[in-house]
């Protein structure tokens, strides 16, 4: 009847085995699944509908109001300059001394590397107290910075510190340094080396961390509120703006701005996944 | 060679302005302020129970995050569904997104007109200004971590071993108890330190829904910005230090449990 031979070779399968671990692992998946969709679900979407939801209470023409506000224009302007900058610093300074804590030898090189996890481990309001101790009205190095727009550049800078270094350097510690050496013997340049071999590989390690301090820098706020004034118009960032805006009773109006600052945040995560697929099929190439 | 130097000291010297020279201030502030006023403040009743209930939302929100980040790695990972891509996105989300935003919308869905908030009033249940909401808020915020650590360990140990238990005929609670956990638990070590860093230093989501009551809802972060606006900057930098400390604990903690971050 046209049965192909290598089925009626094949032995018969233990049916009642296979079913019972199908069914058994098609619960556990059931369950595990159910339980991860209530906890987010109840933690995470929940209130992100509600916020979306409460942004419209107004109408459109209520919320494009609260977005098009001077004063909320004008915070999430200054928010996403900053952050842009912070974000460009970050690229140099993070991939600098991620190139020194792996490349280089120095006496204090693992004490150096275990403190630039700080930043993740400090509470932020601490960090900007800090950065107000030294850059503040009783700066001992003698910069006045506090209640400025560099007051909050640098403390994002401290607040974002790790981000870049800890994606870069695991890179560059497993990149193979025998191209190197090959372009080098073969008379290439250190600049040359760096932007054609090195920097194409630890491109995506950058881009990812750019990515999430842009991100950090965009929605801080425990770093920002002691040191740079608040004053509308001039330091007053978005989340600061967003705070305000919800303490005055005016709730509708601040999930209005938050809606801006949470589509900010699906953007930088649709771009890190992008860039994280990119670089395996650049690996798998 | 001269080029090494200058690269390294290009790189210590951006260490030292930004991280180093800030942190140095800890000490020489509180000292400069007043040891004496400092330890007042920390021993004031309302910075106790500041961090008390800091306390209280650690040891809700971590071993929750604990649990979470384990089943959900272990579905992303090692299951097939439908929808994986948007349960990491949301997953993550928290990294990305403002404790501003986060606390905002607690606010919005437990408050008078929210979609809970009536009834959780109407059944005597304080949410909001409480502590539900600012457990909710923490947990929030914390979500990614143990997942995060979890995941790239489970995807490195494969699973020939669950496999081999299974085809042995241990039974999925055996397999995860006696293969699966011991293999991660680093992993799920270091994701609970970073979890409940976390969870102390936060400080935008619970600002908004807790309304920073003295001595009620009142955090050890709170804490720091109220002594600051109090003018009273020894008991600032003197609640800071406490905290900077336990921070460097994690730190310690971290680096131990990390060796593997490419300092040879």
């Amino acid at each position: 009847m046209g049965q192909p031979l290598a089925s009626v070779a094949q032995p018969a399968p233990a049916v009642g085995r296979l079913v019972s671990n199908t069914t058994r692992e098609r619960a556990g998946t059931a369950l595990s699944l159910g339980f991860v969709t209530v906890f987010l679900s109840v933690i995470v979407a929940l209130p992100i509908a509600a916020l979306v939801w409460s942004s419209r209470n107004d109408g459109w023409s209520g919320f494009w109001t609260a977005v098009s506000a001077p004063e909320a224009v004008a915070a999430l302007k200054l928010t996403l300059a900053v952050a842009a900058l912070v974000a460009l610093t970050n690229a140099l300074a993070g991939t600098l001394i991620a190139w020194v804590l792996v490349r280089d030898e120095f006496r204090g090189k693992s004490l150096v590397n275990g403190i630039i996890d700080l930043p993740f481990a400090l509470p932020t309001i601490v960090a900007g107290l800090l950065v107000l101790a030294l850059y503040g009205p009783h700066s001992p190095v003698g910069v006045h910075a506090a209640f400025t727009r560099y007051a909050i550049y640098l403390v994002l800078l401290f607040v974002t510190l790790p981000f870049v270094v800890r994606t870069v350097q695991p890179v560059l510690y497993e990149l193979d340094t025998q191209m190197e050496e090959a372009a080098r013997s073969l008379g290439a340049r250190e600049l040359t080396i760096f932007t054609r071999i090195v920097f194409p590989s630890i491109l995506p390690g950058i881009l990812s961390g750019v990515a999430m301090a842009f991100a950090r820098a965009i929605g801080e706020i425990g770093a920002i509120v002691i040191l740079s004034g608040n004053l509308p118009y001039k330091t007053e960032v978005a989340s600061v703006y967003v705070f305000n805006l919800s303490q005055s009773g005016n709730g509708t109006a601040a999930a209005a701005v938050a809606v801006v600052l949470l589509a900010i945040s699906f953007a930088v995560l649709l771009a890190v996944g992008g860039i994280r697929r990119l670089a395996t099929r650049y690996e798998r190439a | 060679m001269l080029k090494k130097y200058a690269v390294r000291f290009a790189a210590l010297g951006y260490l030292l302005v930004v991280l180093l020279g800030p942190l140095s201030m800890l000490f020489w502030r509180v000292y400069v302020e007043g040891a004496g006023k400092a330890w007042t403040a920390l021993t004031d009743p309302d910075t106790i129970h500041a961090f008390k209930v800091t306390l209280e939302l650690v040891a809700i929100a971590v071993p929750l995050n604990t649990l979470f980040g384990i089943v959900v790695a272990l579905a992303i990972v090692r299951r097939r569904f439908l929808g994986k891509g948007l349960l990491n996105a949301f997953v993550d989300l928290p990294l990305a997104l403002s404790p501003v935003v986060v606390g905002l919308s607690l606010y919005l869905l437990y408050g008078r007109t929210g979609w809970f908030g009536p009834w959780f009033s109407g059944h005597g249940i304080q949410v909001l200004f409480a502590l539900p909401s600012m457990v909710l808020a923490t947990i929030f915020v914390s979500v990614p971590f143990v997942a995060r650590e979890v995941v790239p360990t489970l995807r490195e140990i494969g699973d020939e071993q669950e496999q081999a238990a299974h085809t042995l005929g241990a039974s999925g609670w055996q397999t995860f108890w006696r293969i699966t956990l011991p293999s991660i638990r680093w992993a799920v070590i270091y994701g609970v330190i970073v979890t409940t860093a976390r969870c102390l230093g936060e400080y935008g989501a619970v600002a908004i829904v807790s309304g920073s009551i003295q001595g009620k809802t009142e955090t050890a972060t709170l804490r720091v910005q109220e002594e600051y606006e109090n003018l009273n900057l020894a008991g600032s930098y003197g609640i800071s230090l406490v905290l900077a400390a336990i921070a460097i604990i994690v730190l310690i903690l971290m680096t131990t449990l990390r060796p593997k971050e490419g300092v040879s």
